[in-house]
């Protein structure tokens, strides 16, 4: 990044942030990555006039990932878009953010199967999973809210260096998922 | 594939010639270096992700020019393993891997497997009344929808932003409707074998009035802004030409054969669900190119709305009947309603199958862990869906599961033609023409 | 047709509705049905064998059943009858293939269907070709009705069918470089158990489920 990680922790460094934060969430633009069902709720969040992107600044979905911040991957992923995928997301410039919509690209969904990637997760890293199949307009916007509020929060230099620590230390000591019994164990 | 160190490397040689990637910022290295080439044919990618060409379709242009002297179709980027899938769930669970296929006409999937199913049961004339008659109802408002995406995405395609508002707004109208009877939006799974899972709810035909005034209304704003307008007409009208020959050679149904010229309409020819009963015209146009198509798909939508209202006025007055199929060792037992912690039985059945009838406790059980038996044989089921000649081909061999279901999608057969409407035309052509076929490639991959 | 089934859930004498113990589920029937057929299906049936003498060589099986014709063809006969169908009986419309595996039937594992409609005479017909898995070729059709183009290849793709004569029998759904044929009967499901906390379900293949 540039000259926002160079600044040394302070009062300098949390207004920069602030600003930073800010200024990366209120015109987010997505890049146009429909796949299936999802991708017509998408567009019903773009296009239809009950649900509004445009409030966000968002309608600008942008074809050219040069120019997008945020994949919305809208569908099942299959085994031949996998590639295609991964692809848009590496032409994608920093910063940039993905959400994973629906629950086919959560987790491969009901299609438990040869043909689909199990969690576009497996391929590119995801900020926000949204459940549903599809998941309303409402709910993406819910979760398109909910990642401004993470980008507005986001950390920049030494300060993003020590949470990029502490999140890997809890991972590593995190217990796996199916070690977490509750009430069965 | 040969191996290369970058993947995003400038340019390459490939036994076809020199291959360029263009990743943005290159403008003056690409020029330069394809300058030195004499070849005026390059070929173009106009990969899965693009914002044009309807869905995860990959085109191979070969280029001359502006002109298109090749086209070449990918597809399989969003092969899902329905037809795979649906062999490890029984009959009724089906409907839902079903539902997911073409997913602008969900209501459209489910019936083409229904009749299928019932056809295998024997139950066709068994179906109650009141029950066709809701799938007409739906099946033609989700024509409405999905007639509305391919308009608003059409036209978006073409340049036109203005008639993408339209119609998504009708068809959030549309899709509110389907909330109110089904409970979901899109992929409803409502169309099961033997009728559909539950009955509208209380008053529900004054509101289906009220929303086929209010479209009525609406469909004039789009027809106003793309009928007539210069623009629109000149880029339409004689592109994406295919005439009756091609049509039946390639198998096409659906608006583009209507565009041809022949009433084909299996609501008509071959009637399924009462359709027969019903007053509409099937609309054609003598042009074959992608103006043609576009006034049949505006004017359908007003057929559709017709058929809605004599449906609204039969389900008045068949108020009360039952929307399962008599036969409780195939009905679908459980009836659905609103209670205190969400959707889920009604405590009316709940309490006739916990308190009074042990019948129906076992049909109850049996059916939903089980599933009923459909005797051995195939059955092939088509309906009229918005993009042509939707059918299920589904074999049983006697047991819970089904043992093969093939669905003979319209936008697969259609997507063919892209080469043969676009090959000769200039590059803008090529997306008028598929945004005029209307694929969706949820089901040209399943 | 195979005998009429008593009771939907498959019981008879014992009672027994768990599904699991002595089920008997009746296969499908494996002759031709008798004339006459019913409905316009004689009409087919009589203009076929009149513009094609070799019909009884080629055609080895007619099933009418739940209101749809069959036509079982011998493989090395499909292209004459497709074209005489095409041509004489007017079926100009071919809705595509379908493609089933059987593998109990030895020598005729794999089968192709194709679903004809004919658009002057609003009728409807539909081919059968069986074929061995150690032999697995069957002729194109894509001469006769262009629109199986794709349809061959999903078939190729799905079950490994080889349609000889077809311009371009490549894979169209999956990857180029897939191994193996998904919709045959012994490709897995390939799907992964799905773990929750505590506990995991397994795949939809791997599940304990009523046949």
């Amino acid at each position: 990044m540039g000259l926002e990680d160079k600044l040394p922790s302070g009062i300098l460094l949390s207004t920069v942030e602030g600003l930073a934060g800010y200024m990366r969430k209120s015109s987010l633009w997505p890049a146009t990555f429909g796949l299936a069902c999802c991708a017509i709720e998408m567009m019903a969040l773009g296009s239809a006039p009950k649900h509004d992107i445009s409030r966000f600044g968002m309608e600008r979905f942008s074809a050219s990932p040069r120019q997008a911040d945020l994949m919305i991957v809208a569908g099942r992923v299959s085994q031949k878009m996998a590639p295609v995928l991964r692809q848009i997301y590496d032409q994608m410039t920093a910063p940039k953010w993905v959400i994973s919509m629906g629950a086919c690209a959560s987790s491969g969904g009901m299609f438990n199967n040869y043909a689909i990637v199990q969690g576009v997760d497996h391929i590119v890293p995801v900020d926000i999973y949204l459940p549903g199949c599809p998941p309303r307009p409402e709910q993406l916007m819910d979760a398109i809210i909910k990642l401004h509020t993470l980008i507005g929060d986001t950390k920049l230099g030494p300060n993003r260096e020590a949470i990029i620590k502490e999140v890997e230390l809890a991972a590593m000591n995190a217990k796996p998922t199916i070690q977490m019994k509750g009430l069965l164990a | 594939m040969t191996t290369y160190s970058d993947p995003y490397a400038s340019s390459r040689e490939t036994t076809e010639g020199t291959v360029f990637s263009v990743t943005g910022g290159d403008w003056d290295s690409l020029v330069s270096e394809i300058g030195e080439s004499k070849e005026e044919r390059i070929i173009v990618n106009m990969g899965p992700q693009h914002p044009s060409t309807h869905g995860v379709l990959r085109l191979v242009l070969e280029l001359e020019g502006e002109t298109v002297t090749e086209v070449r179709t990918g597809i399989g980027y969003l092969h899902t393993g329905i037809e795979k899938n649906i062999e490890y769930r029984n009959w009724t669970q089906a409907v839902t891997f079903a539902t997911r296929m073409d997913y602008l006409a969900p209501i459209f999937n489910e019936t083409a497997y229904c009749l299928a199913v019932e056809k295998l049961l024997g139950i066709t004339n068994d179906v109650p009344e009141r029950a066709s008659v809701i799938r007409v109802m739906m099946m033609e408002l989700n024509r409405i929808s999905s007639h509305m995406v391919a308009l608003g995405t059409g036209a978006l395609e073409l340049g036109a932003m203005g008639p993408m508002f339209f119609a998504f707004r009708d068809r959030e109208i549309v899709l509110d409707t389907f909330e109110e009877i089904t409970g979901l939006r899109m992929n409803m799974a409502y169309v099961r074998p033997g009728g559909v899972s539950q009955d509208l709810p209380a008053g529900m035909t004054v509101k289906i009035r009220e929303v086929v005034k209010t479209l009525r209304k609406n469909f004039e704003d789009n027809a106003k802004l793309l009928i007539g307008n210069t623009i629109w007409m000149k880029r339409t009208e004689g592109i994406g030409y295919l005439d009756l020959a091609g049509c039946t050679t390639l198998g096409i149904t659906g608006p583009v054969l209507r565009s041809a010229g022949l009433p084909w309409d299996l609501r008509k020819m071959q009637p399924y669900c009462g359709y027969e009963n019903y007053e509409f015209e099937v609309i054609t146009a003598d042009t074959s190119d992608v103006y043609g198509r576009f006034l049949v798909r505006m004017a359908e939508l007003e057929q559709s709305l017709r058929i809605i209202e004599q449906a609204a006025d039969k389900l008045d007055k068949l108020e009360g009947q039952p929307v399962m199929v008599a036969d409780k060792k195939i009905a679908w037992p459980a009836q659905l309603a609103l209670g205190a912690d969400g959707l889920g039985n009604s405590l009316e059945h709940i309490r006739e199958i916990m308190g009074t009838s042990m019948e129906s406790l076992i049909h109850h059980f049996k059916l939903v862990t089980e599933g009923f038996r459909v005797p051995a044989g195939q059955a092939y089921a088509a309906v009229e869906s918005p993009r042509g000649e939707l059918a299920a081909h589904v074999v049983s061999d006697g047991g819970t599961r089904p043992y093969r279901v093939h669905f003979r999608e319209p936008s697969f057969n259609n997507l063919q033609s892209t080469s043969a409407m676009s090959e000769g035309g200039m590059v803008a052509d090529i997306i008028g023409a598929v945004a005029s076929i209307d694929p969706v490639m949820g089901g040209v991959d399943r | 047709m195979s005998e009429d089934q008593k009771g939907m859930f498959g019981s008879s004498g014992t009672g027994d509705t768990s599904g699991y113990g002595g089920l008997v589920r009746t296969a499908a029937s494996t002759g031709s049905t008798e004339r006459p057929y019913g409905g316009y299906f004689d009409d087919v049936a009589d203009d076929l064998e009149r513009a094609y003498p070799d019909f009884a060589d080629a055609i080895t099986r007619v099933v009418v059943d739940r209101g749809e014709l069959t036509l079982h063809i011998k493989k090395s006969r499909l292209l004459e009858v497709a074209f005489i169908l095409r041509d004489k009986l007017k079926f100009e419309m071919c809705m595509g293939v379908s493609g089933v595996h059987y593998p109990d039937r030895t020598g005729a594992e794999l089968v192709a269907l194709y679903p004809l409609l004919s658009l002057t005479k609003n009728q409807r017909v539909r081919l059968e070709v069986a074929t061995s898995e150690l032999d697995p070729h069957i002729p194109s059709l894509v001469e006769v009705w262009a629109g199986n183009n794709w349809h061959e290849r999903e078939t190729f793709d799905m079950f490994g069918i080889i349609f000889d004569g077809h311009p371009g029998l490549t894979r169209i759904l999956m990857p180029d470089d897939w191994d193996g044929h998904p919709q045959r009967k012994d490709y897995p499901l390939g799907g992964i158990a799905v773990e929750y906390k505590g506990a995991t379900t397994p795949a939809p293949s791997n599940r304990r489920s009523y046949r």
